[in-house]
């Protein structure tokens, strides 16, 4: 037997669980391989790992041969592996039409123009999706988004093909054909090896060879028919229970759903004619049905078609388009109290207070359903009794198991003992244990208490346990029934085949796809492995321009980002511009005059015509003058003495007192200044006037005070080419680190460690739309500046474009490098802008020049482009400067450049830990 | 009533546990409220503070050589000799603010009686301290040469006296201090707030509380209270161990009048932070939204430039923002001791400005469940 993959002694845990703990395998090639078991057992690790996405911590793994530690192997392996992640569509851009979605994984593949056109036209034919080249990959459903996230990874042809739970979540006509396609591309490259991780059992059965999983280790390995002799089962799913250590497997008890025996005629839920539109989509389209007390009623279809939607309206979450919908016989009203308290609701992924623990969570709802603080405890004591909760209950419930989170969740939603429950796919991702586990509650409170169930699911064994199930696809009911008259109905085997049944009958969208033959074979040309593995030079410029292509469509179709990151600049910009300002003008003062003599009124209409101040009505008093200082009615008031004039006439030299609201310094340091310059003014005229009789004296000493570059001494011509200089960092730097972490956080990053891209194409890639961006930026302050502002361009303009490019560079760069320590989105738009503010602010020379810095402060304008930038910026615009003058500022941004892109290029990970 | 209350208590203390449990929040608000105010204020500098001066001396005299010594610190760096050609390139490269070129033969011209010219280039684009550091070096030569020639001295027909009062050294850092923890305030008011909203959507909890007998009035007023609390009780540790303690700020006024009018500021500005929440349909695009409008009330609020220097218009718009009346009252109340019959009308800005955004959100408040998130 050939291997395709040879797995020995490999652990790999998480911050506080083991997700695999000592797995060998021998993976043979040339088949479909089956990972099986429930969520969370260490399956998406294993292949994440053997794809080469994550980083190995113990153990080894050797894909096609060679050993996937060393990155030199990895980028052998690389391009003849192809890895479809988790999750519906994870691996694709979701604002990204379906042909730019391919296309550009072709770029990536460093395919020429003419081979990507033919090869993606012929998968795109393959599975059906020719006819919806142009819609956004958003906008598919779940099944035809797993086709097209199939095409991406079939682009480049691949050896090893890995698809983790590609069908979870699908309807099932979508499921079977997602299948057959496989089927048929096996069929045209029998040596194709297929990993694939699936929760469903019978999807497994057709599998060559299976490895079943639970808890991080490997319970068996074979066939299916091996697996099930081994066991002595006749189907998976019991064999897989049979697998389970004993102490998991006593939990498990056969369910038998007794039969409804109270036959009432009272609805619990009525809807009639449900409708609720998003825009032009049609989410729920004419939902009727009738639910019974008592009844557990299903329903059943894929993810994204109604389900919630319809459940949310019948909670009054969401106000219904049209249509009506009656609980207990009452209208559902958003605002009606009182008819929550018989409603207990359960949503997706079992929203519970995470950072509570189980006990937090128990009494806060008690406590808000308002029941009796007698009852509370009691009641707590009862839900943990009957739910198994014992011994969890002072855990938080972050950290329970999906198992125990979601009896949790079920006991939570029935605190308030409701008549009837609503349940939005309570089981997904729980193990069949629990999931058998779960039903046992639910059937009992349906049989023993009367409560009524309605619930979502898009398994089908578990619709099979409803009283009645509506099955539901692209927000319409496609029929209603027992499980058991459906399937008659339709004469089919299953509910799953009359399921499809009435999915083919509806389809509207799923044209059948076309055979795969094509004029070319699908393996041809230059898919020699030799001549992929030359093409992974240092830099590729078509991968490069890949990566920078796709980033500039997500950020044109993000209609949020495009408006921060164009208007936002502008706004700022004149916001500054006309907001803050040196220039003080209109400085209230008032005089209290207790002379009220010639020589004070003299003396104080100097200050009377000063354009700087601005005469208030005169002081009466201290206390007057205490008061109005206090409530900052005044800047500043002049207390004239008495016996002023006489003083002044005896050259007694008087005294005039200035009372200075000192509060705020900048103001008081200003003020003070204009009052000296005035009253030295006044005492020089005083001179030459009294000297007139005599002989002319003039002041031995003038001193000619020269505002350079700035005559008119405005601060518009200081603040708006430091603004420029502040907005060009802040703006760009935060957008860029936000764009990449966005691939971290939406999982769309996989395809940089999975694919042959280079740190260096990626990161210079990505860059690219943001220079772009912040260039459009820059015009648009330039020409604000200019034409609003009215501050000139006095140097060279080249010198300033050429800068300000240099420096949006440099600040993307430092954006890149920033995205390499954030997780999160927010994380990056706060942490890069703290950490650009200030030096942009206070170390740049933009409120005082970096020449008055403390040294240690100077350390921060020196590694940050800010300060040589200002430099520029000042020098173009105000200082009539060109590249000469400035060469340094130059020379020092194209150095942060470097080291930026250097920095981040050593702390970019190329693969997932 | 009764009943709402309950509630309100219940859903408040369920948002600090939460709060408990988010390490980076946490690490922010510790942040925020310690290091960076004391660095913000220790770092201030305003007016004339350390400023690079050279001197072309081509006169080399008893007279320019004092004029030279003169300059002092803190706010004058220790002057450096330079050549007349290099003036300009020099003051290019932004190496000096203020440049004196002291003439050949000053102090023999001067000792003549032959009226001399001393010329100051000021950088002019460095607007912090140009104008006044400008009219310091005046009066500084001015000093020099009239005691020089002592008898010259007595040429003061007026004296004046210059009391500043409130900060009488006209010292910065308290200014900044304050200024730093106000603005800190309104930031993590707004971004606790608004976040917890953000989050309970993403988690979908609030779909779980809006299904449950409660009124979505009581759940953005816990959320008001709770968030508001966290700040209230960082806000006054940080005004006692830093600005009071660390950075030994002296305060005057009433501390109690200050928290009482912050308590009444954080209603308003947790308010817009739930309303900035119920516009984003994200978290980052809360962050972006909150980013904007928080640089706005930064830069525009009076804490940074006075208000009384924007142009007419704009002071009217920003009277319509909270954080332009709180950072008013809080330079009312700390440095200038004032009461609450001055600080009146300021407080009642903040509380109806409150009002207006609290009733927003709340009518916005059903419809952010349906916005789907991306």
């Amino acid at each position: 037997m050939k291997t395709i993959a040879r797995v020995t002694g490999l652990s790999h845990r998480y911050k506080k669980s083991v997700a695999l703990d000592g797995v060998d395998l021998e993976i043979p090639a040339g088949g479909i391989v089956g990972l099986i078991g429930p969520d969370g057992v260490g399956k998406s690790s294993l292949l994440s790992l053997i794809s080469g996405v994550r980083k190995i911590q113990h153990g080894s793994v050797h894909v096609l041969g060679r050993d996937m530690r060393r990155a030199l192997n990895r980028a052998v392996v690389g391009p003849r592996v192809a890895y479809m992640p988790q999750g519906l569509g994870r691996n694709l851009y979701m604002t990204l039409s379906v042909f730019e979605n391919v296309d550009f994984f072709g770029r990536l593949f460093g395919h020429g123009r003419e081979q990507r056109t033919w090869r993606i036209r012929e998968l795109l034919k393959g599975t059906g999706l020719s006819s919806f080249v142009d819609r956004p990959a958003g906008k598919l459903s779940g099944g035809m988004k797993q086709k097209l996230g199939l095409c991406c990874a079939l682009i480049h042809n691949p050896d090893l093909l890995i698809l983790d739970e590609p069908t979870t979540g699908v309807d099932p006509l979508s499921r079977r054909q997602f299948w057959e396609l496989i089927e048929r591309i096996r069929a045209r490259r029998e040596d194709m090896s297929i990993i694939v991780a699936t929760a469903y059992m019978d999807e497994a059965e057709r599998f060559d060879w299976l490895v079943a999983m639970d808890d991080g280790k490997v319970l068996a390995t074979g066939s299916p028919a091996e697996v099930k002799t081994g066991t002595g089962t006749g189907s998976l799913e019991a064999a897989f229970i049979a697998l389970l250590p004993p102490e998991k497997r006593r939990q498990h008890e056969f369910l038998a759903i007794p039969s409804r025996s109270t036959q009432t005629a009272v609805a619990a839920i009525e809807a009639d004619g449900l409708t609720r539109r998003f825009g032009d989509f049609v989410a729920v389209d004419h939902v009727s049905f009738r639910i019974e007390r008592s009844e557990i009623f299903g329903f059943l279809g894929s993810n994204g078609c109604g389900k919630t939607t319809t459940m949310k309206m019948l909670t009054g979450l969401l106000p219904r388009s049209e249509g009506e919908a009656r609980l207990f016989g009452q209208a559902v009203d958003a605002e009606d109290i009182e008819l929550r308290k018989r409603v207990g609701y359960m949503s997706q992924a079992f929203s519970l207070y995470s950072e509570l623990t189980v006990r937090q969570n128990l009494e806060l709802h008690a406590r808000i359903f308002q029941l009796p603080k007698a009852e509370v405890e009691p009641r707590v004591a009862e839900m943990i009794a009957r739910f198994g909760l014992g011994d969890v209950i002072d855990e938080l419930a972050e950290s329970l198991p999906l198992g125990v989170r979601q009896r949790l969740s079920l006991a939570v939603a029935l605190i308030h003992g409701p008549e009837m429950l609503i349940l939005d796919e309570p089981t997904s991702g729980v193990d069949p244990v629990a999931r058998d586990y779960f039903w046992q509650l639910l059937v009992q409170l349906s049989r023993d208490d009367g409560v009524t169930i309605f619930i979502s699911t898009h398994f089908m064994n578990e619709a099979e346990r409803c009283d009645r199930i509506s099955l539901m696809h692209a927000g319409k009911v496609l029929a209603q029934g027992s499980p058991g008259e459906l399937v008659r109905a339709r004469g089919a085997k299953n509910l799953e085949d009359a399921f499809i049944t009435y999915l083919e009958e509806a389809a509207t969208d799923a044209v059948a796809p076309t055979e795969l033959v094509a004029s070319r074979d699908l393996r041809s040309q230059t898919d020699d492995p030799m001549q992929r593995r030359t093409r992974s030079a240092l830099f590729d410029l078509r991968r490069g321009w890949a990566y920078a292509r796709r980033e500039g469509l997500e950020i044109a179709r993000d209609p949020i980002r495009i408006a921060f990151a164009l208007l936002g600049p502008i706004i700022l910009l004149i916001a500054f511009g006309y907001g803050i300002t040196f220039d003080l003008e209109n400085i209230s003062y008032a005089v209290l005059d207790r002379d009220q003599s010639s020589e004070s009124r003299h003396y104080l209409e100097n200050y009377a015509g000063s354009r700087y101040f601005e005469q208030r009505p005169p002081l009466q008093s201290y206390h007057d003058l205490e008061a109005r200082l206090r409530a900052a009615k005044l800047t500043f008031a002049i207390e004239i003495p008495p016996g002023f004039g006489k003083g002044l006439k005896r050259g007694r030299h008087p005294e005039v007192a200035i009372w200075l609201d000192g509060t705020v310094p900048f103001r008081a340091e200003t003020a003070r200044g204009y009052i000296l310059g005035l009253h030295h003014l006044y005492l020089e005229e005083r001179q030459l006037h009294s000297s007139l009789g005599g002989a002319p004296r003039h002041l031995p000493v003038t001193v000619e005070t020269r505002f350079r570059y700035n005559q008119d001494f405005k601060s518009v011509y200081a603040m708006v080419p430091g603004t420029i200089m502040m907005l060009l960092v802040w703006i760009p730097a935060m957008m860029t680190a936000a764009g990449v972490v966005r691939e971290k956080e939406m999982g769309s990053i996989t395809n940089f460690y999975a694919t042959p891209v280079r740190g260096l194409e990626f990161l210079l890639g990505k860059q690219l739309p943001y220079v772009v961006l912040a260039l459009i930026n820059f015009i648009s302050l330039v020409l604000l500046a200019v034409f609003l502002f009215q501050v000139p361009i006095k140097g060279s303009v080249v010198a300033l474009f050429v800068g300000a490019l240099l420096y949006i560079v440099a600040t993307t760069g430092l954006g890149l490098l920033m995205s390499s320590f954030m997780k999160t989105q927010i994380a990056a738009i706060f942490g890069t802008a703290i950490i650009t503010t200030v030096p942009a602010v206070n170390f740049s020379g933009f409120f005082s020049p970096v020449a008055s810095l403390t040294p240690g402060a100077q350390v921060f304008s020196h590694i940050f482009p800010s300060s040589y930038f200002q430099q520029i910026s000042l020098g173009t615009f105000t200082k009539s400067l060109g590249f000469d003058a400035l060469m340094f500022n130059f020379f020092m941004l194209a150095l942060l450049v470097l080291v930026y892109l250097a920095l981040g290029l050593t702390l970019l990970k190329t693969q997932e830990r | 009533m009764k009943r709402s209350l309950t509630n309100i208590v219940q859903l408040g203390i369920k948002e600090l546990f939460s709060l408990r449990y988010d390490p980076v929040m946490l690490f922010l608000i510790v942040y925020m409220f310690s290091f960076s105010i004391f660095e913000e204020a220790e770092n201030a500098v305003t007016g004339v503070v350390n400023a690079a001066v050279a001197i072309v001396d081509e006169d080399r005299s008893q007279l320019s050589r004092r004029i030279g010594d003169a300059l002092l610190p803190p706010r004058f760096q220790a002057p450096e000799a330079i050549s007349v050609d290099q003036v300009d390139s020099s003051m290019e490269a932004a190496r000096y603010a203020f440049v004196i070129d002291i003439p050949p033969n000053f102090q023999a011209d001067l000792l003549a009686g032959r009226p001399t010219v001393i010329q100051l280039n000021v950088d002019a684009t460095a607007m912090g301290m140009a104008g006044t550091g400008a009219g310091y070096i005046q009066q500084i030569i001015a000093q020099e040469v009239s005691a020089f020639q002592k008898h010259e001295r007595e040429t003061q027909a007026i004296n004046i006296v210059i009391r500043a009062r409130f900060n009488p050294n006209m010292e910065a850092k308290g200014f900044q201090g304050v200024m730093a923890l106000t603005n800190n305030v309104t930031l993590m008011a707004i971004l606790l707030t608004g976040a917890a909203l953000i989050r309970e959507r993403e988690h979908g909890t609030i779909e779980h509380l809006l299904v449950m007998p409660l009124r979505p009035v009581e759940i953005m007023l816990a959320k008001v209270w709770a968030n508001g609390l966290v700040v209230i009780l960082v806000a006054t540790l940080s005004l006692y161990v830093i600005v009071q303690g660390a950075l030994a700020v002296p305060i005057v006024g009433s501390i109690a009048l200050y928290l009482l009018v912050a308590v009444i500021y954080l209603f308003s500005v947790t308010s817009l932070g739930i309303y900035l929440a119920t516009l984003a349909r994200s978290m980052p695009q809360f962050g972006l939204l909150a980013m904007i409008v928080f640089v706005i009330m930064l830069l525009l609020s009076g804490g940074h430039t006075p208000l009384e220097s924007m142009p007419a218009a704009l002071q009217g718009i920003m009277q319509f923002v909270p954080s332009t009346h709180f950072v008013r009252m809080a330079q009312a109340i700390l440095f200038r001791d004032a009461g609450v019959d001055v600080i009146w009308p300021d407080l009642l800005a903040t509380a109806v400005i409150g009002a207006a955004f609290f009733v927003a959100a709340l009518l916005r408040f059903r419809k952010t469940v349906t916005l789907t998130q991306i």
